[in-house]
């Protein structure tokens, strides 16, 4: 039946699959399809940028228009992935010049990117539009200036988060006259000044602003003119949100705000002087996102300014908004969705902030569309995450960071297994799942029995025994991402599981029980898994069979498992050696 | 509760039939850091990575608290100015860099008397807000609830113990 349609006809309908996962049920049907689907698909996106080569995309999907991809593990985000690892963007780069000159849109995440990469960018894509780099690192402003001076129909700059070697506030002054395609810029990353002319004329002759991330050093001074020339802006970071107290400036901030009807996100916030909140209040109605996750404010002012936000679905704050706060935020933002509550003093040893369990409890209870949090807190009990579970059967995301990792239900005094059991039993749409605390295997057999849509799991000192590992490893069937951190887990498991990996995007587990003996078998096994030791101690044959590895990074490939770019602490499967076995 | 599910039955081996697993992982203590294999835990603070919390986020929290930039302002100046506190070590440093700055004489200070004889005085917001006359307290503190200073005509700064 397939031979009866016209080839257009398919492509047509292909067109409007947009979601990956239907692509690629598409390209499965036959080869006809297959084929037809590889020259029509505009969009990839690649979950490691390691699981497969620059020149396999290119041969399979010859008429890229974007290219979404991540580098480096989520633990790299917490210094366990050693500096030099790779995630290097350039080879990448370099290969799409040639294959793609169409190409329009680049978004990585934690990659290495020099201004090599971006001067490249910025000179071999007549129609690039979306340059987004989240928590990237590598490259300095002077790439940035490229970008700004080459592309000359930008629409989005997105520098979520990444680590800009900062030589200047110039490169914003490399934006040419002519440009006024800009659609988002977010800058919040970059520490130094740039030129306040040119960021007012840039957001005065792009139309389509909608979304503009300050950095800290724009004063809260310049914000009201920045405002009022983009009124139609549904975005807004501010920069420092600081000055001396003065009616004039308080009014003109205030106007320029009432004039924004499209406010929809609120982010930035560095050094607040409480005074100039209510500068906003004309636009708290229609705000649904709302980041002060770097305003230290007391909880009083936190509280009126999100009781004025009705709408609000995403709440990101620091823990200075203690339990009272969370009470109130439960009474009044019945909207709620996404919670994020980070430590304004993480590493003191005593609490500095009134924030306890309760607070978390209280939101469950009062905001029933929550369905995505993360916790920072001191305390927690079983009897608290069991009320947590039955308030809200609905969590997709649940990821709770106990300070002291360790920590035991600080009523009983036994292991929080109960608590998270029943989390993972009640939620049964939950996706996501980071714990913390005092736990043993049992709350991985929970884990592993109920927990079948659980895409990613970050486990931390947690564990007994490689039962634990086996639990997650035999009764997950969605699991796609597995790190574990300082866990008594090893060879055993590791092993009786090998199949199930291949299933996985990957797995990180450091500072474990794992062996180079475990890490070698297995990348004999599973000649599909790169089984990479990273370790940075020397050979790890230098040192006695049963020694465990600092770190082992396993995840599917079909790409060489000996990549180029490996530094001399990673070791992977020689496939030379394995002539010797035949 | 099953406490082994006896994996041994069912286990994929990858050895030689009829050998026995020589490996046995060795027990880890818990709170063991990545290099060293004792049982006593490590000071929270050695612990790599942890609470996760992002370094970007880090640093952030820590200039919130730390910066040492303040912004001066004298009456009748059309503009402020911002000094770095952290390169001056002690308060005849700073009144030095204060009096080239803004072109005037500050004067000696002294407990009892203020900045007798001099036309301006230097006064300080502190972390409650209050104003305060610069020097009453050892430098260390001055410097960690300094907010902001404020070079006052010493005539309106009567109330802050300067004799005119």
């Amino acid at each position: 039946m397939a031979y009866s349609f016209p080839e257009e006809v398919l492509e047509h309908v292909f067109s409007f699959l947009s979601s990956d996962r239907d692509r690629n049920a598409v390209s499965l049907v036959c080869k006809s399809w297959y084929d037809i689907e590889r020259w029509c698909r505009r969009r990839i996106f690649v979950g490691n940028c390691y699981a497969v080569s620059p020149e396999i995309v290119i041969r399979r999907f010859p008429e890229l228009r974007a290219v979404e991809m991540k580098g480096k593990p989520h633990f790299a985000d917490f210094n366990l992935v050693p500096e030099g690892w790779g995630a290097y963007a350039y080879p990448w780069i370099a290969a799409m010049e040639e294959a793609y000159p169409f190409l329009e849109e680049i978004k990585l995440k934690r990659m290495v990117v020099t201004d090599e990469s971006l001067e490249l960018i910025s000179k071999s894509y007549k129609s690039f539009k979306v340059l987004v780099l989240t928590s990237c690192e590598g490259f300095t402003t002077d790439g940035l200036a490229s970008i700004a001076a080459n592309c000359r129909h930008l629409r989005e700059l997105d520098l979520r988060e990444s680590e800009v070697e900062d030589l200047s506030g110039h490169w914003l002054s490399h934006f040419p006259d002519s440009c006024t395609s800009l659609v988002s810029l977010n800058m919040s990353c970059l520490g130094s000044e740039v030129s306040f002319c040119a960021l007012e004329r840039l957001v005065a002759r792009s139309p389509n602003l909608r979304t503009l991330r300050l950095n800290r050093a724009v004063p809260l001074e310049r914000l009201a003119n920045l405002i009022r020339r983009a009124p139609q802006l549904v975005e807004l970071g501010t920069g420092a949100y600081s000055a001396e107290i003065r009616s004039d400036t308080f009014s003109n901030l205030a106007d320029a705000f009432s004039a924004c009807k499209q406010l929809k996100a609120l982010s930035g916030f560095w050094d607040v002087v409480p005074s100039y909140l209510p500068a906003m209040y004309s636009v708290c109605s229609g705000i649904t996102s709302l980041n002060l996750s770097y305003a230290a404010i007391p909880s009083s002012d936190l509280v009126k300014l999100i009781s004025q936000c009705q709408n609000l679905q995403r709440l990101w704050v620091l823990d200075y908004i203690e339990d009272s706060g969370l009470d109130a935020l439960a009474a009044s933002c019945k909207d709620l969705q996404e919670l994020r509550v980070f430590p304004s003093d993480p590493f003191g040893a005593e609490p500095n902030v009134s924030l306890t369990e309760q607070g978390l409890v209280s939101v469950s209870e009062g905001c029933p569309k929550l369905e995505s949090v993360l916790y920072f807190c001191r305390q927690m009990s079983n009897a608290a995450l069991i009320a947590i579970a039955k308030n809200r059967p609905n969590f997709i995301r649940f990821r709770l960071c106990i300070i002291d990792p360790q920590a035991p239900d600080y009523l009983t005094l036994e292991p929080l297994d109960a608590g998270f059991g029943a989390i993972v039993e009640k939620c049964k749409e939950l996706r996501r799942l980071s714990m913390t605390g005092l736990l043993t295997d049992r709350v991985f057999k929970y884990i592993g029995s109920h927990a079948k849509k659980l895409e990613m799991l970050s486990i931390a000192f947690a564990g007994d025994s490689d039962l634990g590992l086996h639990h997650v490893l035999s009764g997950c069937d969605s699991l796609r991402k597995l790190e574990i951190r300082d866990c008594p887990f090893g060879d055993k498991a590791l092993l009786a599981n090998a199949a199930k990996l291949e299933t996985m995007r990957s797995l990180w587990m450091s500072s474990c029980s794992v062996s180079f003996g475990a890490c070698k078998l297995l990348a004999q096994k599973m000649p599909r898994l790169n089984v990479e030791v990273i370790d940075e101690r020397g050979p790890p044959d230098s040192r006695p069979e049963g020694c465990s590895v600092e770190r082992a990074y396993v995840y599917r490939t079909v790409a060489s498992r000996q990549r180029l770019d490996m530094p001399d602490f990673v070791w992977t499967h020689d496939e030379d050696s394995s002539l010797r076995y035949s | 509760m099953d406490s082994d599910l006896n994996l041994k039955a069912t286990e994929l081996r990858l050895g030689l039939p009829g050998t026995i697993d020589a490996i046995s992982p060795p027990k880890n203590s818990k709170r063991s850091s990545p290099d060293s294999d004792s049982a006593t835990p490590p000071p929270k603070a050695q612990i790599v990575g942890w609470p996760p919390v992002r370094s970007y986020r880090k640093n952030n929290l820590a200039e919130a608290e730390s910066g040492s930039f303040v912004k001066v302002s004298m009456d009748g100046a059309p503009y402020l100015r911002k000094i770095d506190l952290k390169v001056y070590n002690g308060y005849v440093e700073l009144l030095e860099g204060l009096e080239k700055m803004f072109k005037l004489t500050i004067g000696e200070y002294s407990e009892r008397e203020g900045y007798k004889g001099s036309e301006y005085a230097p006064a300080y917001e502190d972390k409650d807000g209050d104003l305060m006359l610069v020097g009453d307290v050892p430098w260390e503190m001055f410097k960690s609830s300094c907010k902001r200073l404020r070079i006052m005509k010493a005539s309106d700064a009567r109330g802050l113990g300067c004799a005119v």
